[in-house]
């Protein structure tokens, strides 16, 4: 049995024009949930990794489309995020499976050029290229939760994460999903800073150190 | 543009397999949800025109959008609904300023024909809350595979002075629809019922 059964997909784009304050750059930010069962569901699994293998075309797929739902290209994209929501007959642990799979695809889909090789086997990976754009950690969260429940996803800079504009989250929630035998798995993307980000800090400009956090 | 929109935001649900069984071709289903500014919160104003005239850009604006979302020609709308949230400082009387004078007629030039009643619903509300926007096939009311309804909700609004107006389109009827009535296929489409 295949250990990869897409049973939905739900995209989520937003443009937010202003937030009370005077009109600047619109942010553009999107979130995509694919329900998945979950091959797991019901009992304990020792080995698990086997899924995180399968699951490297689901990420590369779902942010490929992420991507045309936000009408957006590679270059447009300037902070991310990724998370999972388990249901009632998972464990949490099952929501980890999505670290390598979704994280990877995201950053290779917008131009990374480090080795996922050497991070799946738990190796630091060769130094980054500093001409790839996506090099900070994808943040990311994940709970257990029933059909409809809200999580909210981290968002920060591709290429330093300590850029303090970029810090951001944004709520993802399927209608009926996860039911206790499904996973739902997300990815999210924003052109940019919180639409009237004000609090100093790193700007995009100054990232300097292309180490993934200054 | 009269209204003052502050978020867009566009979704799409698309149903692959549903109880174990494959849906061919899936449904997909598109809401498309603007966040305005309430011009008429906070005291009572008689003259609802200005949420009127409101009501017909959003058609437009946001039945478009879904269309576009759907990557769909407007011909291929099957069903469709509306709904709005009022925010605390408003009434529901503004929700029904939007949504029943204006808003139909651009709508269903989104979407191409559309003889039918479009389904509503409308509520007042805070910040996430949800509203549930009914769906009806656009052209024959009683089409029984087409009756559903999708969530709408923004995390964020409405606030007290804002308003959440919701347009639901989609390409299909529900996953595995088999309880009989009417179908598409048999409708004439002319008088909105049948």
């Amino acid at each position: 049995m295949s250990l990869i059964e897409i049973r939905r997909v739900f995209t989520h784009v937003e443009t937010i024009e202003h937030e009370f304050g005077p009109r600047t750059v619109p942010q553009h930010r999107g979130a995509i949930g694919a329900v998945l069962k979950n091959p797991y569901a019901g009992r304990y699994e020792p080995d698990i990794l086997p899924m995180m293998e399968a699951l490297n075309p689901v990420g590369l797929e779902m942010a490929r489309t992420l991507l045309a739902a936000m009408k957006m290209e590679p270059e447009q994209i300037n902070s991310y995020g990724k998370g999972a929501i388990i249901g009632s007959a998972g464990e949490l642990e099952h929501g980890a499976l999505w670290h390598v799979p979704g994280g990877y695809a995201m950053r290779e889909l917008l131009g990374w050029q480090g080795g996922r090789v050497s991070y799946t086997q738990g190796q630091a990976g060769e130094s980054t290229a500093p001409q790839s754009r996506p090099l900070a950690i994808v943040p990311s969260t994940k709970k257990v939760g029933g059909p409809g429940a809200c999580l909210d996803v981290p968002l920060t800079h591709i290429t330093a994460c300590y850029v303090r504009s970029h810090f951001d989250a944004i709520e993802v929630s399927v209608p009926g999903a996860p039911m206790a035998d499904e996973i739902v798995f997300i990815l999210v993307m924003s052109s940019g800073a919180r639409v009237q980000a004000r609090v100093g800090g790193l700007t995009p400009e100054g990232i300097s150190k292309f180490d993934g956090q200054r | 543009m009269k209204a003052n929109i502050r978020k867009l935001v566009v979704q799409v649900d698309e149903i692959r397999i549903e109880m174990g069984k494959p849906v061919v071709p899936p449904t997909r289903r598109a809401v498309a949800i603007a966040v305005i500014a309430n011009p008429c919160a906070g005291r009572y104003v008689d003259n609802l025109d200005e949420l009127i005239e409101i009501g017909a850009e959003l058609g437009k604006l946001l039945g478009e959008k879904c269309v576009a979302a759907l990557g769909i020609t407007p011909a291929q709308a099957e069903s469709y609904g509306k709904a709005a949230i009022v925010g605390e400082g408003g009434e529901l009387e503004h929700a029904a300023a939007i949504l029943h004078p204006k808003l139909g007629a651009p709508l269903r030039e989104a979407v191409e024909k559309g003889a039918a009643l479009v389904p509503s619903s409308k509520k007042m509300g805070g910040l996430g809350t949800a509203i549930d926007v009914p769906l009806g096939h656009k052209d024959a009311a009683f089409v029984r595979s087409h009756f559903d309804a999708i969530e709408a909700r923004v995390s964020d609004a409405p606030r007290a002075a804002e308003i959440v107006v919701a347009v639901a389109v989609t390409d299909s009827g529900r996953p595995l629809a088999r309880i009989g009535g009417l179908q598409k296929n048999d409708i004439t489409g002319q008088d909105g019922l049948r």
